[in-house]
């Protein structure tokens, strides 16, 4: 595929788990084209280099910098930006924990890190204080320490485990 | 900031990529993971006519453990690696390094040639690669191929030996010895930074050789001799890097950590002999 600098070209992606297209010339960030073809505008704008984190966002399933990639490049994949977290205006259990520890700060940043966290938690979901401050640190935020956030995540990951056992609790005592 | 304009060409094949250089040579650049080229594009520091995305290059995507090395192709992120079991016991210098490189964000992005195309003084995957002694595979057009010893591969800061013409299309790690064990660190303002200075050690029982990334213009290593001399000797080295004063720490405090850094890698206990 060769794109001239001057046009816009076609752009067939899946966000949200829905078939969406747009159209971008070679130069626009996916931030950009995220917010402003597609109207996912959970998606900040931050730094633009990589290093404060605003605009992460999963690229078939990966957190990744969606300002450190070329709209053009996400052609054919799956895109999950934060909109695809709440179902039926209800929020997910990360959401929900994030509210009631403040960990959303002054939301800027908020929906990045979330982004960041899905990825986080399933790669593993028995992290320690420690594991989640390294993870936290693919990301800045100038309201406030880290604490809220930390705490949330954590909440999370057990009450994930929790919910697991139980239902393999439940599925083991069906067997019987 | 945005970038300035480009042609964008997505290619599938090695050979695009190669004949597209060897058209364009200066004005192209290649694309891959964009952890670092993506940043100095939206920064405009680099205003390239064409941008050449190899991510879509299966040929590139190949991780392969022959022949005393692990060869690294052009378009393998660095997650890949991180992901691989085998790391600890075929690389284990690099599999102790990764961790330090950014974010997990933009390690799942981020390529293992991009970083030794981008020649950040304070990287760690040049460092790893210049203190293992590994090559850098250059090809171009017409089968042309050459292969670039590591510590002759990095010439300065964001400076290398490739030619405009030429794609790094694989990086090669020598495979860890019998008796050898490795050792990392590093010292960041904060996890995931650069390097203040990050230091890569080959250590056994015939000697020991040291990598310092962070200090000089590119990464240096070297052999040290272990025992008396070990002082005088790291101090020699920590002062022949040409530290410089920055935002961050001062040259004293860089040489400082050469020094001590450098001699409490080498002298502590060994935690499990890796081979």
């Amino acid at each position: 595929m060769h794109a001239p600098a001057d046009q816009r070209f076609p752009i067939e992606l899946r966000l949200n788990g829905e078939s969406r297209r747009g159209s971008a010339e070679p130069r626009m960030q996916l931030c950009d084209f995220l917010r402003h073809e597609l109207g996912a505008t959970g998606v900040h704008v931050g730094c633009e280099h990589g290093v404060c984190g605003a605009c992460t966002v999963l690229v078939d399933g990966v957190a990744s910098r969606s300002c450190l990639m070329l709209a053009v490049q996400a052609d054919g994949r799956r895109i999950d930006t934060v909109e695809s977290l709440a179902r039926d205006d209800v929020m997910n259990d990360l959401q929900q924990a994030f509210r009631r520890h403040h960990a959303l700060q002054c939301g800027f940043c908020t929906s990045g890190i979330l982004m960041s966290c899905v990825e986080f938690l399933q790669r593993g979901p028995a992290p320690d204080e420690a594991q989640v401050r390294d993870m936290l640190s693919g990301h800045l935020c100038r309201c406030t320490g880290y604490t809220g956030i930390v705490r949330a995540v954590l909440e999370v990951a057990k009450q994930r485990r929790e919910g697991e056992s139980q239902q393999q609790a439940l599925e083991n005592h069906n067997d019987v | 900031m945005k970038p300035a304009s480009f042609d964008y060409v997505r290619v599938s094949s090695k050979r695009e990529v190669l004949q597209l250089l060897h058209e364009h040579g200066e004005d192209a650049r290649v694309l891959a993971g964009g952890q670092s080229l993506m940043a100095t594009l939206n920064m405009r520091l680099t205003q390239p006519k064409l941008v050449i995305d190899i991510n879509r290059v299966e040929e590139l995507r190949s991780i392969r453990n022959e022949r005393g090395h692990l060869a690294v192709g052009a378009a393998v992120r660095q997650v890949e690696l991180t992901d691989r079991t085998e790391l600890a016991t075929e690389v284990p210098l690099l599999a102790q390094a990764l961790p330090w490189i950014g974010h997990f964000q933009t390690r799942n992005r981020g390529t293992v040639c991009g970083s030794v195309a981008h020649a950040d003084p304070s990287a760690e995957i040049p460092l790893c690669l210049v203190t293992l002694g590994g090559t850098v595979v250059l090809e171009s057009l017409k089968g042309k191929r050459r292969e670039v010893p590591a510590a002759d591969f990095f010439q300065g800061l964001l400076t290398t030996a490739r030619q405009p013409r030429e794609l790094i299309s694989e990086v090669r790690f020598p495979l860890a010895q019998d008796g050898t064990e490795y050792r990392f660190r590093e010292i960041a303002m904060r996890h995931g930074d650069f390097a203040l200075v990050a230091l890569a050690l080959c250590l056994s029982d015939h000697g020991a050789r040291l990598g310092v990334g962070g200090v000089a213009d590119r990464p240096v290593a070297q052999p040290l001799p272990l025992g008396d001399a070990l002082p005088d000797t790291l101090n020699t080295l920590a002062w022949s890097l040409g530290a410089q004063d920055d935002i961050h720490a001062s040259a004293a405090y860089r040489r400082q950590l050469v020094r001590e850094l450098g001699r409490r890698l080498i002298e502590e206990p060994s935690h499990a002999r890796t081979r």
